[in-house]
Formats: C-alpha cells, sequence, structure tokens
C-alpha cells in the first residue's frame, strides 16, 4: 500500500473532527473522499498535508510514517488544489508559477510552465493577475500549481465546485488524461457525485468524523439498492447507520 | 536552508511591489510625511531649546532611525499579512519550505521594503534641514542592525499571534510599536522616565541605540560598548522571536487554524 491512514482522529477541544478513521490508498489509484459538509474531509486532508496535527493516530506513506520525514522531503512529493485556498492575487499567472516553480525546486523551469500552460489552456491569460480571473480559469491556473512539480500524491478538494458545466468538464477531461500519462495517487474530495463516478476507482464516505462505508461506485450502489451515486449519498448521509 | 527558495519567497514580494506603482507610492509617502514633520518640530527645537543648541538634527536624527525600526517591523507583518489577505497561506504552508526558510525569506525581503520607504524621505532631509544620518559614520551601520534585529522581533511576535489568534491579531500589529515607544526614550533621555520604567526601559535595545546617537552626536564619541550591548540584546529577542514563531507553528497546526486562515 502506498498511503495507509491509520486510526487517524483529531479533536478540537470537545469537537471530534475525526474519529479513528482508517484507510489506504494503493500507488496511482484515485480515491473520492465523500460527506456531508462538516463531516471532516477537510481536516483529513489537512492532516494529510501536514497543515494539522492529529491528536492520535498513524499517516504512513511507503510504510513510513510521515512525521519520520523531513518537512520539504514530504512535501515535495505532494501537492494540493482547491478553490478555496487562492494563489497572490496581485501576481500575474506567470509570476505565481514561477515563484511555486521556485519553490519546490522544479528543474527546467521556463520548460514545465509552458508545457502545463499549454495543457491547461491558460497561456492567452499568462501576464494577467490572478485576482482579475473568472473562477474557471483561476481553478484552472490553481490546477497547474498543483501539478507544476509532477506530485506523486495529488490532495484536489472539491476541484470543480462553482463552475459552469464546460470549465468542469475541461477539468475533469484534464484530471482524467494526466493520470493516464502520468503516475499519481489521487485523494478527491468532492460533492459532486458525476466526478466521482467518473474520475475515482474507489469511494470512502464519512459522515460525522468516521468512515461509514467504502468501496468501488458501482459497489456502493448496488450495495445499497440506489440507481446512482447520488442517490446512495443521500441515503449514506442522512441514515443513522454505519456500514 | 534553500537560498533559491528563499529567494523565492522575496521575489513575491518583489513582483508584488512592482506590480503596483500605488504600494511603492505608499511604501514611500508614509516615511517622507514623517520625516518632513519631524523635520520641522527638529528645526523648532534646534532654535528654541538649550539642549539641543548645538545639536542640530538629533530629533530628526531620531525620527529617521525610529522609523527605520517602524518600517522594519510593519514590512515584515505586512508581508505575512499579505499572505493571509491574498488566501495563499494553504499554499505557502504546505509548499517544501521549512518555517527557517520562512522566516529569512520575510526577514531579508523585510529590508527592501524598508529601504524603498526611508531612502527617498532621508535623502530628503540632507538639501531640506540640513541633515544626515550619514554624520553618525561607521556606528551608524551597527546602529541599523541592532534597530533591524529589534523590528524583525516585533514583527516576528505580531506574526505569531497573528498564527495563534487569527486575522483578528491584525489590529495589533499596527499598535506594537507604539506600545515601546515611550519606553525606547528615542526623543529624550532615560533619565526622563521614572525609575522603575528605566529598570524596564534598559532592557530593551532602543534605550542603548538612542542613547548613544544622542551621545556620538553630541559629544562627537563613540561608545562600542554601548553599541554592541544594544545588539546582543537585540539578538537575544531575536532569538525568543524565533522560539515564539515557531511555538505559534505548532500551535496552530494543532488547532487547525493553518488550513482556515484568511476565511
Amino acid at each position: 500500500m502506498f498511503i495507509e491512514i491509520k486510526s487517524l482522529t483529531k479533536n478540537y477541544n470537545k469537537y471530534l473532527a475525526v474519529n479513528k478513521i482508517n484507510f489506504v490508498i494503493e500507488k496511482n489509484k484515485t480515491v473520492g473522499l465523500l460527506g456531508p459538509n462538516g463531516c471532516g474531509k477537510t481536516t483529513t486532508i489537512g492532516m494529510m498535508l501536514g497543515l494539522v496535527t492529529p491528536t492520535s493516530g498513524e499517516i504512513k506513506l511507503e510504510g513510513k510514517n510521515i512525521d519520520l520525514f523531513k518537512r520539504d522531503e514530504i512535501l515535495r512529493r505532494f501537492n494540493f488544489a482547491s478553490p478555496y485556498v487562492e494563489l497572490p492575487k496581485k501576481l500575474t499567472v506567470k509570476q505565481n508559477l514561477e515563484i511555486y516553480g521556485r519553490l519546490y525546486g522544479i528543474r527546467n523551469l521556463k520548460k514545465r510552465i509552458d508545457e502545463i500552460s499549454h495543457d491547461l489552456d491558460i497561456k492567452n491569460f499568462f501576464e494577467r493577475k490572478t485576482g482579475e480571473l473568472s473562477s474557471g480559469q483561476k481553478n484552472r491556473v490553481s490546477l497547474a500549481k498543483s501539478l507544476i512539480n509532477k506530485p506523486e500524491v495529488l490532495l484536489l478538494d472539491e476541484p470543480t465546485a462553482s463552475l459552469d458545466p464546460d470549465i468542469g468538464d475541461f477539468i475533469r477531461s484534464y484530471i482524467q488524461n494526466y493520470k493516464s500519462k502520468n503516475k499519481v495517487t489521487i485523494l478527491l474530495a468532492s460533492h459532486n457525485m458525476n466526478e466521482v463516478e467518473r474520475l475515482c476507482d474507489s469511494i470512502i464516505m464519512m459522515r460525522k468524523g468516521k468512515i461509514i462505508d467504502r468501496g468501488s461506485c458501482h459497489e456502493l450502489i448496488k450495495k445499497h439498492g440506489r440507481n446512482n451515486l447520488e442517490e446512495t449519498f443521500l441515503k449514506l448521509a442522512r441514515s443513522k447507520d454505519e456500514f | 536552508m534553500n537560498f533559491n527558495k528563499i529567494y523565492a519567497l522575496g521575489l513575491r514580494h518583489i513582483y508584488l511591489i512592482m506590480n503596483s506603482f500605488p504600494r511603492i507610492l505608499d511604501l514611500i509617502y508614509w516615511p517622507t510625511v514623517q520625516i518632513f514633520l519631524w523635520g520641522f518640530i527638529s528645526k523648532f527645537f534646534t532654535l528654541n531649546s538649550e539642549y539641543y543648541s548645538n545639536t542640530v538634527g538629533i530629533i530628526l536624527t531620531a525620527a529617521i532611525l525610529y522609523d527605520f525600526l517602524f518600517r522594519a517591523s510593519i514590512s515584515f507583518n505586512m508581508m505575512f499579512l499579505e499572505e493571509i489577505w491574498s488566501r495563499n497561506f494553504t499554499n505557502l504552508f504546505i509548499a517544501p519550505i521549512k518555517i527557517s526558510e520562512i522566516i529569512a525569506a520575510l526577514t531579508l525581503t523585510a529590508i527592501l521594503r524598508t529601504l524603498i520607504g526611508l531612502v527617498p524621505a532621508v535623502l530628503i532631509t540632507i538639501p531640506l534641514f540640513g541633515v544626515s544620518v550619514l554624520v553618525l559614520g561607521m556606528p551608524l551601520i551597527f546602529l541599523l542592525l541592532s534597530l533591524y534585529l529589534f523590528g524583525v522581533t516585533l514583527g516576528l511576535l505580531v506574526t505569531s499571534g497573528l498564527l495563534r489568534y487569527g486575522p483578528s491579531f491584525e489590529n495589533i500589529a499596527w499598535a506594537s510599536l507604539f506600545f515601546l515607544a515611550p519606553l525606547g526614550c528615542i526623543y529624550y533621555p532615560i533619565e526622563i522616565l521614572p525609575n522603575y520604567l528605566q529598570i524596564v526601559a534598559k532592557a530593551l535595545p532602543l534605550v542603548h541605540i538612542f542613547e548613544e546617537m544622542r551621545n556620538i552626536l553630541m559629544t562627537e564619541t563613540v561608545n562600542y560598548f554601548n553599541i554592541m550591548k544594544s545588539i546582543v540584546i537585540s539578538f537575544i529577542y531575536f532569538i525568543f522571536g524565533i522560539l515564539v514563531f515557531y511555538i505559534s507553528y505548532f500551535g496552530a497546526k494543532k488547532r487547525g487554524t493553518l488550513i482556515n486562515m484568511g476565511e
């Protein structure tokens, strides 16, 4: 197993945000992290990125606890994109990619920026300030930043939230295409069930800090006797049981 | 430490300044206004006060040095706040950069912002008021070093507060320097303070810096022991500031505030 989450718990004073969750992510697979708002998805991602200290439990990468890696050594292998986290607004797209490329220690940075900006079709607004872009353009720039280091582990938090269907589809196709050409392990938190069905090899369902079910899309739909993932999500999110 | 990463973080702030003419204007405007104001006050005192009668420019030199401290601290705070305001905090803290490199980048880039603001103002004082801080000679470099270290320390303490309490701590960032100014004996000798406050004031580097500045201008002699003392005190505070920053960083990770910073 590539990533192993063992009995991971996070307590904010009396509030239990994540409650002894266990899961594994195999190398080069995409796992969807689903659940209603406030179920602990972002805290889980935060712990994986080293932004939040777990109260207890372990996160292992290739069998080694991530606390045993040097901070820059582990973060060089990860990256993250979310529409809720922005790049400096007053800097141009090109300047932002240059800075993050340097922070990630990318060799042949110019070539890498050219490559990724071409693939994500962001070249035509390269010299514009990031704050002046539309949300669709910002999302593509944010995705470019998250792929600048060709991460081994990519964490995506609602990458297509608030995008129109056309841009949303562009991003999903891009991720799908990128994954087929590159070795990358993805954890995708999303509320878009079509996106999850299209991109994920398996799904983890969370509610109130706990994992309540897991499996492939097809397995979960079948197991809960629903027609699609959205209906399955609603059933799991509203039910009081653990499956 | 990786200097490429320190450079990259510095570059982020250089681009920020270069991309905006109003921002450059803002950096220059306030020190210039401050220097103008103190220039006229200084001129008035030198003409009407016995204490300052033979020492033209003491007050203005003190104002310039104090503004250097103020700008250094504010620059450090501003750069950190920029990351919060632009909601770039998460991206910054998940980048493979060490905390020591973040501190180093902020410390080194703050000097640039400080100089952009202060150099034009300092140059204006020469033809306008006939006062130049350069008359302090070589000791000026050491006094500036001590002031810079202490300014950055105050910046570190405020940013630690921002990490601990979030953006609501922002107002403290602006108020922090005014709190210490009365104890710094910037414009008056330490004897003015009551005895118990003199003890407190002596534990700050500011008193030693500004007492020595007055000593150099009034007696034209240099007491390097005082200068060294101010640098050592500033350095101790600087180390303390770094420790507090680390403690706040680990505390923020524990509380999970890094992930929501800026919201």
